[in-house]
């Protein structure tokens, strides 16, 4: 992150804090009962009480959550699965009662939760619309009026007196969806929206998002896991780790964490698998290493997550014992669209035997966002400068490799193609009449 | 007084809105997909006074011979009918719209009170019907016929009161559903709709005194008394003197005492304050516990 991100960041977020609070949850916290026994009848209740079992354990979900959202805000959640998102904002739209602290809510607040707001599969797309309207308070008279709008954003002109049960999911969502937009609540309250609906209504979305980020009366509280969406609409955002808050306002710092902690869990899955596997036999090395290099793995020397200006430093720490010439090729594969971007072949060539740490750093100057990983081998030749013929010793497993991503703050949504402008430009040679 | 009614509008338009289009859409689904719809809502009550009427008095003869027992009996079907099944559907209804509860927040309660208002306008239908078979079977409408939508009202408290207590208890124990379709039948057989109370009166008196007492036989009784014949239907507050046999040991003399009259109204009243004190209690951890 440079320091000019940041202030922009900062200068975006000014206006609003004169702006009044709308929303404001001081110290909430909540935990669940989660039955360890099936305890869904009378006999396992009184069999249970007996006992003196509790027949549940708790967890606690939320622990002290406080935080403030200013009218006009368009304001991000975020945090892994399991994290608390979805019981804080049900917290919010009062579907939960927070066990400790307040939520106190000034306007009308929409709700869209759980991919819709409450739909019916028995009845028609029309009655739902009604029934989801009265829901959010309008009469007949006024859903009346509103009506031809929704089904025009739902784009479901022909499908309203087909029962929602032969609808398909991104149907039923599109419809919630526009259901919730068209309300004109005061406070959008948006849970995952993004990751349903095809790439039309997505966009439909996009242009609705920029669309009330201007409007300074209303409020967005949006959840999702698409960071690109959190850097492009949000002016602030918090990521929210085991129940607690971990970044609280910047986005670009709670959109940073994030892609941290993904990398981390990533790291973190695969020893625990492998020490369960490995159990009965333990094998001496790890996969991939031996005796010749019982060592070899690639960590990165600062932060997994660069910008495109600011490049990527790694080491790659190594013992080889061998005697013969070896050379180390690396690959950076694309984790997310697959393939090898690059791969440097037979260029680091090193003859340094025993243990040692190599420094590297890796300009990243044409790439795009994106999540990336080096792996890398040695290979032995027998005749020095000859790389045909060639003999691998060692590679980096799962574990050993090296994730890293790139995150730009990149504003006009071009960042999602591998290449950027640096790389490549397309230029108009000729145009026939 | 138009201000006060303006502030109570304001506050509960919410409310409203909803309770209207839940009822709306309760109505819808319930008849949904039938070909004869709307109208099994009168059928339903029809057809099953018909099988009563050919079992109950015709072949084992249960009848105190008065000209209006049939009408009175297809009247006790239709408020019977109301009964359990605003009481079986406000058992399920909480847990049936558990969909609608885990996504936005509104007073659940409405969800129960739509469910029961939906065999309300079951009732409605069904009474309309008595009222024009009543003109065929002897049935005598006078001015008592006034007091009949109190009794209504006091009928749908008792069934919202007991729905609110089921639904509340259903969501932490099915088991209730089973339980509650046996104290139903139970229920069905202690109140004198398919034989009349004079049999049992005859016999043991004061039993037939103590089933009047009953929260649901008394306003089912009130009505027919009030709506059919003020002559034929014993209710609770004519049997104080009528059925007046009672006497005949000590232990049983407070029957006859005026006070007991009330004993239903208070039990009604009892039902619906706990059926809202334990639902308002528990209702904020339903989204949960779903």
């Amino acid at each position: 992150m440079t320091t000019t991100d940041k202030t922009e960041s900062t200068v975006e977020a000014l206006p609003n804090e004169d702006a009044p609070v709308v929303l404001s949850v001081q110290h909430v916290a909540k935990s669940f009962k989660l039955p360890t026994e099936q305890a869904n009848g009378l006999k396992m209740a009184f069999l249970n009480w007996t006992k003196g079992i509790k027949g549940y354990k708790e967890q606690q979900v939320l622990r002290d959550i406080t935080f403030d959202v200013h009218q006009g805000d368009f304001f991000g959640i975020v945090g892994r699965n399991g994290s608390g998102k979805s019981t804080l904002l049900k917290i919010i739209s009062k579907i939960y009662k927070p066990e400790k602290g307040t939520v106190t809510v000034k306007g009308k607040l929409v709700p869209f939760i759980e991919l819709g707001v409450g739909f019916n599969p028995e009845l028609t797309g029309r009655e739902n619309v009604y029934l989801n309207g009265a829901l959010l308070g309008f009469t007949h008279e006024q859903i009346d009026e509103m009506y031809d709008d929704i089904v025009r954003f739902a784009e479901l002109e022909d499908f309203m007196d087909q029962k929602l049960k032969n609808y398909s999911s991104g149907m039923q969502v599109r419809l919630a969806f526009s259901v919730a937009i068209q309300a004109q609540g005061d406070i959008l309250v948006l849970d995952e929206v993004l990751a349903v609906g095809d790439e039309a209504f997505q966009r439909k979305c996009d242009n609705f998002f920029s669309d009330i980020k201007k409007d300074k009366t209303k409020t967005v509280i949006l959840v999702t896991h698409d960071m690109a969406s959190v850097k492009k609409y949000c002016n602030k955002a918090i990521l929210i780790k085991d129940g607690e808050i971990v970044v609280n306002g910047n986005k670009d710092d709670a959109a940073g964490q994030y892609t941290l902690e993904n990398l981390k869990a990533e790291g973190k899955e695969i020893p625990a698998e492998d020490a369960e596997q490995g159990k009965p036999e333990e094998p001496e090395y790890e996969l991939g290493l031996s005796e010749t290099v019982p060592v070899f793995n690639i960590r990165p020397a600062g932060s997994p997550v660069c910008t495109s200006e600011s490049g990527f430093q790694f080491d790659i720490e190594y013992e080889y014992n061998g005697d013969e010439d070896f050379y180390i090729p690396m690959s950076v594969l694309d984790v997310k669209r697959g393939g090898i971007p690059y791969d440097c072949g037979p260029a680091i060539h090193l003859t340094e035997r025993g243990h040692h740490v190599a420094h590297f750093t890796m300009p990243l100057t044409y790439l795009n966002s994106g999540d990336y990983r080096i792996i890398a081998t040695i290979r032995v030749t027998e005749t020095p400068g000859n790389f045909i013929t060639w003999k691998q010793v060692a590679f980096t497993n799962d574990k050993n490799s090296c994730d890293f991503a790139i995150r730009n703050n990149e504003k006009e949504g071009k960042d999602y193609a591998l290449l950027n402008d640096k790389a490549m430009n397309i230029t108009l040679t000729k145009l026939d009449d | 007084m138009t201000d006060v009614f303006k502030k109570f509008g304001e506050k509960y338009r919410y409310s409203i809105v909803v309770f209207k289009e839940l009822v709306k859409t309760d109505f819808q689904l319930r008849y949904q997909g039938s070909f004869l719809g709307m109208a099994w809502s009168v059928l339903k009550p029809l057809m099953l006074f018909g099988v009563m009427y050919v079992v109950f008095v015709r072949f084992l003869k249960f009848t105190d011979g008065t000209p209006t027992f049939p009408i009175s009996l297809l009247c006790g079907t239709c408020l019977w009918s109301f009964c359990s099944e605003g009481t079986s559907q406000g058992l399920l209804s909480i847990v049936n719209r558990g969909d609608l509860l885990r996504k936005v927040h509104f007073p659940n309660y409405i969800i129960v009170a739509s469910t029961t208002m939906g065999s309300m306008i079951s009732l409605g239908l069904g009474l309309l019907v008595v009222i024009v078979f009543g003109f065929f079977a002897h049935a005598h409408y006078t001015w008592r016929v006034l007091l009949v939508p109190f009794s209504i009202l006091q009928l749908y408290c008792l069934v919202l009161g007991t729905a609110l207590i089921l639904a509340t208890l259903y969501v932490y124990f099915r088991d209730v559903a089973h339980i509650w379709e046996v104290v139903l039948q139970a229920l069905f057989y202690s109140i004198p709709i398919i034989y009349p109370l004079s049999m049992v009166a005859k016999s043991y008196p004061v039993i037939a005194k103590l089933l009047l007492l009953n929260p649901v036989a008394q306003p089912i009784m009130d009505i027919r008394h009030n709506l059919l014949s003020p002559e034929y239907v014993p209710t609770v507050w004519s049997s104080v003197n009528s059925l007046g046999e009672a006497k005949a040991s000590n232990a049983w003399l407070w029957l006859d005492s005026w006070w007991v009259s009330i004993i239903p109204y208070i039990c009604t009243f009892l039902i619906l304050w706990l059926g809202i004190h334990l639902f308002s209690k528990y209702s904020q951890k339903f989204a949960e516990v779903l």
